[in-house]
């Protein structure tokens, strides 16, 4: 039996990265398997001392490629597992999370996000994978993303990514950043049966007349994990819902794909999360989400003593886009205001979302996050 | 009766099979339905549970071995075989795991993976079966495509050296290292339930035909004549130095090379759990 | 008939076992793996053409058979299945 030690209840002084750690752990992850990356080392670290604690596995293994295969691997055989990176060994995981995205493989990746493209900027941060995180792999097909803000997030939402990934048998991401990952913030761990976990869905029927890939009313199938008699074949190719690879049929195409992103987008209401700050009777809105919206909170206040009606939507779900609720407050304000840590880019989900009202962007490169006096000098341009 | 239904219940090998799903996808004279075969006996004369097994294949055509297989099986992406195995492997060491996959997948694109599996002598047996060409699209030079030999990559002879996989294997720290042929269906057989039952990362090399694709572009005009030739240059030699085991058109040394006992990852895993697990007991306590 | 068939004539040597052959005759994509190969030339191709346009093989006479199993382990196709036969009931009907 493993010594309790799975759940650190109480306030702890914690790096982001660690809080992440911590959260995943809380939520039932009992498989890591990484790659040394800057800013999301930590991550790896804290996983590698604690996994064995915990009666878990840490596994380094030799590239993100092989990370990313090796989560897909562990949570068939039934064990919840995570894999942790920032952006150059993003992309190389991104053949893989297409492949669980295929496989409707129960999945979480956190992305510490650090200056791009290439290389980069390993040690600062940046907001630059959030297009890629839905739209990397190749095909369609739609993911969870959650963009924390705080260390206490960290821990937070790690829990909430394994939990919809359980839910919606989807790669789940948590996209922070190398400012939030570094961060040492205060966190408060609950009791462990405070801590909401999400098991995975598995089959009610035997083997015999189990169907794999044959969805409940949620769209989502339940799930055999290796080893429990119901001899289930996964591929990535395009299959029926036995799991049988079915190339040359366009209806069988058709359906999986549709399936694989409607799960998503038919429960997108369900998945999605937001805090909204003033935006009752807001003339003018700052959309942000993740190190952006910090700053963010700061510049709607100071706008607020200037007698500048303005209000925040911060987006904690980044993927699915939350389309309707940024389209009402598009009807509502004047105008929207977009900073991010990139050169544009979720700013084009909200201009697609806001339609003729008009979107203020405000980009940022180099590691420094905005000032709130910056974002607040758009947002007195904004409403003139 | 018709040959689907026949097969599914008369031949001894069926009940390992998705039968629903044959005859199989392979060219006539392909070596792949002669490993799924030597396969399948081996968990037949070992008495696996197939509940518990798990194969996991790569791209290719050997790649769609996994899904004629009745049991729990992965069809990865390209050259993730392996590196996907690894993550079933750690995760339930309760299960018997295997990876088959071709030359390209498990050398080429996956060539990392194989090195790494092994020098951390995870517990799976990996059968790679070796047609010297990327059959599947078509017969592109690959990473053991014999030297000077043709392919459509390759249209004025291969001037890449190959690699010699048993040798790769043994050097990365395999505890069991094998090559056969198509032909040698007894000893595949019989090297297939030694690594199955024995710990560690075993490899077993399994040259076999390609006529259709490698074949015709490098003088054999038939299938049978491909295992004539293998009948013809292969030699026994049972634990030869793997770094001298020849494998050229001219001549392949075929038998087991390599066979020794080292602690795998799993097992000094466990050790080290052990230790952590006594000592948070004593601070607990304390 | 190719030619290799005809060149080989049928080894008598004991039986291992006492099997009845069979082939699922629409499964052979006609390597001829099993002729070629058997230990006592007890095939050859037949002159049945099956649904892939190839000639499955036959057995050249009925007792030919050794029951090695050779032939069953080395077609790819899972087309060629031994039938064990119980030689005491056989035994029994001779009698």
């Amino acid at each position: 039996m493993t010594e309790q030690r799975t759940v650190l209840t109480g306030k702890h002084l914690m790096q982001g990265d660690m809080a992440c750690a911590e959260g995943a752990i809380a939520a039932g992850c009992r498989f890591f398997a990484g790659y040394p990356i800057t800013p999301a080392t930590e991550i790896a670290e804290r996983m590698a001392r604690r996994m064995i604690e915990v009666g878990g596995i840490y596994v380094q293994m030799e590239d993100e490629l092989a990370s990313m295969a090796a989560i897909i691997g562990a949570s068939w055989a039934g064990v919840k597992a995570m894999t942790a990176t920032s952006g150059p060994g993003f992309s190389l995981m991104q053949e893989n999370i297409g492949l669980a995205a295929m496989t409707e493989t129960p999945c979480v990746v956190v992305n510490i996000m650090r200056g791009s493209p290439s290389t980069g900027q390993p040690t600062e941060p940046g907001q630059q994978d959030v297009m890629q995180a839905q739209w990397g792999s190749h095909g369609d097909y739609d993911v969870i993303a959650l963009a924390p803000a705080s260390v206490q997030e960290m821990f937070d939402l790690t829990i909430e990514c394994f939990n919809l990934s359980e839910t919606y048998r989807v790669p789940t991401f948590l996209l922070a950043d190398g400012f939030i990952g570094h961060l040492w913030e205060r966190v408060i761990i609950p009791p462990l049966e405070e801590i909401k976990v999400v098991k995975r869905k598995k089959p009610k029927v035997p083997p015999e007349k189990y169907i794999p890939f044959k969805p409940d009313d949620d769209l989502v199938p339940p799930m055999a994990n290796f080893g429990d008699g119901y001899r289930v074949h996964v591929t990535g190719l395009t299959h029926d819902e036995h799991g049988y690879p079915r190339t040359d049929d366009p209806e069988v195409q058709f359906k999986l794909v549709q399936r694989l992103c409607e799960k998503i987008r038919k429960n997108a209401e369900k998945i999605i999360k937001i805090k909204e700050l003033m935006l009752e009777d807001a003339e003018v809105a700052v959309i942000a989400y993740g190190i952006a919206s910090r700053a963010s909170i700061s510049a709607v206040k100071k706008a607020r003593e200037a007698g500048i009606k303005a209000g925040l939507l911060r987006l904690v779900t980044v993927w699915p886009f939350p389309e309707k609720i940024v389209s009402e407050i598009a009807n509502q304000v004047k105008a929207i205001v977009v900073p991010e840590m990139n050169y544009g880019q979720l700013v084009r989900e909200v201009e697609r979302a806001a339609k003729e009202t008009p979107v203020h962007f405000i980009p940022k490169l180099g590691g420094e996050p905005h000032k709130p006096d910056e974002i607040f000098e758009v947002i007195r341009r904004a409403v003139k | 009766m018709k040959a689907v239904q026949e097969f599914e219940m008369h031949h001894p090998m069926a009940k390992y099979l998705r039968t629903e799903r044959f005859p199989h996808i392979w060219c006539e004279g392909c070596g792949n339905g002669i490993i799924l075969g030597c396969f399948t006996r081996a968990l037949d004369e070992l008495k696996i549970n197939i509940d518990k097994l798990v194969v996991v294949s790569g791209i290719g055509c050997i790649g769609r071995i996994a899904g004629y297989l009745r049991c729990d099986s992965f069809h990865t992406t390209h050259g993730r075989a392996i590196a996907l195995a690894t993550g079933i492997r750690l995760a339930n060491p309760n299960l018997t795991l295997a990876v088959i996959s071709g030359d390209g997948d498990l050398f080429s694109i996956g060539g990392n993976h194989f090195i790494h599996a092994a020098r951390r002598n995870i517990d799976m047996t990996v059968i790679c079966s070796n047609n010297f060409n990327y059959g599947m699209t078509g017969g592109q030079l690959g990473p053991t495509t014999p030297l000077h030999s043709y392919t459509t990559t390759s249209p004025y002879g291969n001037i890449e050296h190959p690699f010699n996989l048993v040798h790769l294997a043994a050097a990365a720290g395999a505890v069991y290292v094998a090559r056969w042929t198509a032909l040698h269906v007894q000893r595949l057989t019989a090297s297939i339930k030694k690594a199955l039952q024995k710990k560690g990362f075993k490899f077993i090399e399994v040259v076999s035909p390609c006529p259709e694709i490698f074949g015709r572009r490098n003088n054999f005009k038939k299938a049978i004549e491909m295992m004539r030739w293998l009948k013809d240059v292969s030699e026994i030699r049972h634990g030869y130095d793997p770094s001298k085991a020849e494998i050229t058109m001219e001549k392949i040394v075929v038998g087991e090379f390599v066979d020794v006992e080292k602690p795998t990852y799993e097992e000094l895993l466990q050790k080290k759990y052990i230790k952590v697990q006594e000592k948070l007991r004593e601070k607990n306590a304390g | 008939m190719s030619l290799t068939t005809l060149a080989k004539p049928v080894v008598r040597r004991k039986k291992i076992q006492e099997v009845k052959w069979h082939v699922i005759e629409d499964f052979c994509k006609g390597c001829t793996f099993c002729i070629e190969f058997c230990p006592v030339n007890a095939l050859e191709e037949s002159q049945k053409l099956n649904v892939k346009g190839v000639h499955p093989p036959k057995l050249k006479s009925e007792d030919a058979c050794i029951g090695c199993g050779l032939c069953e382990r080395i077609c790819p196709e899972f087309a060629i299945y031994l039938e064990k036969v119980n030689t005491n009931e056989k035994e029994e009907e001779k009698k």
